[in-house]
């Protein structure tokens, strides 16, 4: 039965997405026959997450290795939809479009940071550890480097880097929640996890691969659609990727005319100049540590464990990254056509009266509402307020300086610039709340198979019992959703700078030993322990003196790139040391050649059975 | 699993590959973003060049990197009996 669904896999994804289509298509049709749009909606919500969790119950498992690593079924192309969607967070989705608008040239080192990444992972890190047939990434470095301190340091860091960055996307799920339902944020965290649990708990690895396949097609659907539209309208041609040039012609054009003193651009930062907002060592440095970071993040890691073959690892991290490009070179062009509306119709227009401002674009107002437009400094809920802010500042006419828009604005509310009715707009929140949903079981799954399998199976009780192993994995995946969404509800604000810590703490904690472990045979295992510790050390000490202890910055590198001195510092430690110390054992290196070459199947199989 | 001559050419190979995958990678991930103020110059349909490379062209030249890599890869295991059974 489990090799038919796997052989169907194509038609069973092909009818899945028709009928995604024609439920959005009926839905749209029902609002033109005047459904309201609270009952869009929820029937978005309920019948995405409807889904995922059927999903994740019809694939409920009893066995130790499919609950681990999907069985190692997971065909490349699959494992490259699931891997995109466990990638692409609520950041990436509704945030970096309007990063990009805000930022310009300098935003795109995201776009650049979060790709190059992948070919760090096909090249140096992911083929071989699949050869070595891990459930977890501590399992390789318990074997690579002596046992259970390096499988305990490993823990203790991808619990540090995926337990926040857990938290960003339930606090994510929350505000999409909260925004189509309108329940409070609370509610919706809630509401997140308990679809996140049905996913993940029953059937693990197996269950998340196949439920983020089905989130992946409904993210990218949602993410296109609009910004296709958009396009068509403007100039004609469905292709926003290519047509936006022509958008960013005009954008630089407006900015020529405006920008002098008295226009209503004046102070802006052109859009495609570079570092406005990074100066060159930032921007290169961002780069580094969000791709060093992606290699290094544990639940992007594990992945690549689900593929049938070393053979298909490799290839599946070209799909994983062809699905991460068409979300990532359509971002641009969403922040272009946000920025040409805005240009266009917005900035420049008088505020002298009341009526004047009221024949603004709608979006202004219905996203002002919602807290996320303001204008003259005050949120742009009715034309009557913002006439007051701007009389009281003496502006009359709206320009760069006064006008300002929350980051999530510009994927969210294009569905409105372009004029479509509300169910897209309905689709674009499913989507997002796919993304997040999707990314949280994949860190979820990384956190608690890391407790399950190498704290309490290899560290505890080496004895358990297949039942037993599974009802504490099962466990221990409540333990940390509640966990999370604690950490989401309580912790202040602020703390969501730590999810782009993530990066630069994986990046220095485990991606030297890592590579070295494979690629370095003369890697030991006091270097590798010396390594972690003083990577991870020197990330956090950086990070934790700039940010809170006034210390000032070593050659200006902002902290979201702490990184830059964590990286070389893990590999020096873990080099200098392994030198000073006795080279690895005979088996050691037999091991490692082992795990060089992809015949001969997983290395730790035995071990692992059932 | 002893050092023989043909696991040393196989790694040999392995590792030139690795070297030539991360040396395009470093080009495209860094070395052409330096001089984004000279590319910007040259406009293509509208796209100044730099900002081209950084919003699409370095993405594109990752994804074909990967699948060339792993083609290669493969080729290379088969070519020295080390690729999986099956």
């Amino acid at each position: 039965m489990r090799d038919a669904f796997i052989a169907n896999l194509g038609r069973i994804y092909a009818l899945y997405t028709g009928t995604f289509l024609v439920f959005v298509v009926v839905l749209a049709v029902l609002e033109q026959m005047g459904l309201p749009p609270t009952v869009i909606g929820y029937a978005f919500v309920i019948l995405t997450i409807a889904v995922y969790a059927g999903i994740g119950i019809l694939s409920r498992t009893a066995q130790v290795s499919e609950y681990y690593v999907a069985g190692r079924r997971v065909p490349a192309l699959y494992n490259g939809m699931a891997t995109a969607a466990d990638w692409m967070s609520a950041a990436s989705f509704i945030g970096m479009a309007g990063s990009l608008y805000a930022q310009g040239y300098d935003g795109l080192a995201f776009i650049l940071g979060w790709t190059g990444g992948y070919v760090l992972v096909a090249v140096l890190i992911a083929p071989y550890l699949r050869k070595f047939g891990a459930y977890t990434v501590p399992d390789f470095l318990a074997a690579r480097y002596g046992g259970n301190l390096a499988r305990l340091i490993g823990v203790i860091i991808l619990v540090c880097c995926s337990l926040v960055y857990l938290m960003g996307q339930l606090t994510g799920t929350g505000i999409i929640a909260s925004r189509l339902l309108g329940v409070s944020v609370q509610v919706g965290i809630f509401l997140g996890l308990a679809g996140i649990l049905v996913c993940s708990m029953l059937g693990g690895m197996r269950a998340v691969t196949w439920t983020q396949v089905a989130q992946y097609i409904v993210l990218i659907i949602a993410y296109l659609l609009p910004v296709v539209i958009l396009s068509a309208q403007l100039t004609g041609v469905p292709l926003p990727q290519l047509m936006y040039g022509q958008v960013l012609q005009k954008i630089t054009a407006i900015e020529a005319a405006n920008s002098g003193a008295g226009g209503f651009l004046e102070g802006i930062k052109p859009h495609v100049t570079p570092f406005n907002v990074r100066d060159p060592l930032n921007f290169f440095a961002l780069i580094l540590c969000l791709m060093v970071g992606t290699a290094a993040l544990p639940h992007v890691i594990m992945r690549f464990f689900t593929t049938p073959s070393v053979r298909e690892a490799r290839k599946s991290v070209g799909w994983s990254l062809l699905f991460i490009f068409i979300l990532y070179f359509t971002a641009p062009a969403y922040a272009a056509f946000a920025k040409l509306e805005v240009f266009q119709n917005v900035l420049g227009r008088s505020l002298e009266d009341a009526s004047a401002i009221a024949a603004l674009p709608s979006w202004i107002f219905s996203y002002g509402q919602a807290g996320l437009v303001t204008v003259c400094g005050t949120a742009a809920t009715s034309a009557d307020a913002v006439l007051a802010a701007c009389q009281a500042k003496g502006v009359t006419v709206l320009n760069f300086a006064n006008f300002s828009i929350h980051p999530d604005t510009v994927v969210i509310a294009t569905p409105e610039i372009a004029g479509l009715p509300y169910v897209i707009a309905g689709l674009v929140a499913a989507g997002g709340l796919a993304a997040a949903l999707s990314t949280a079981d994949g860190l979820l799954l990384a956190i608690a198979n890391a407790l399950s399998h190498d704290v309490y199976y290899q560290m505890i009780d080496h004895t358990a019992s297949t039942r037993r192993r599974l009802v504490v994995a099962r466990i221990l995946l409540v333990g940390v959703a509640l966990l999370g969404a604690w950490m989401a509800i309580t912790a202040p604000a602020g703390i969501l700078i730590f999810v782009s810590w993530a990066f630069s703490l994986a990046a220095a904690g485990l991606f030297p030993v890592l590579v070295l472990g494979v690629w370095w045979k003369r890697a030991n295992t006091p270097g590798a322990l010396a390594g972690m510790i003083a990577g991870f050390g020197m990330t956090a000490f950086y990070l934790v003196g700039t940010q809170y202890m006034g210390m000032s910055p070593w050659f200006g590198v902002s902290n979201i790139s702490a990184g830059l001195f964590g990286i070389p510092v893990g590999f020096a430690v873990c080099w200098i040391v392994s030198l000073m110390t006795s080279p690895p054992s005979r088996e050691m290196q037999a091991f490692i050649e082992a795990l060089r070459v992809p015949r001969g199947g997983v290395m730790v199989a035995d071990k692992h059975a059932d | 699993m002893q050092s023989t001559p043909m696991a040393e050419e196989y790694w040999r190979r392995t590792r030139n590959l690795m070297w030539t995958t991360l040396v395009v990678w470093f080009v495209f991930g860094f070395l052409v973003h330096f001089f984004v103020g000279w590319l910007n110059e040259i406009v293509i349909f509208g796209f100044p060049l730099g900002f081209y490379m950084a919003a699409q062209g370095s993405l594109i030249v990752f994804v074909i990197l990967i699948f060339w890599f792993s083609a290669k890869q493969n080729r290379i295991d088969e070519e020295h009996g080390m690729a999986e059974e099956e």
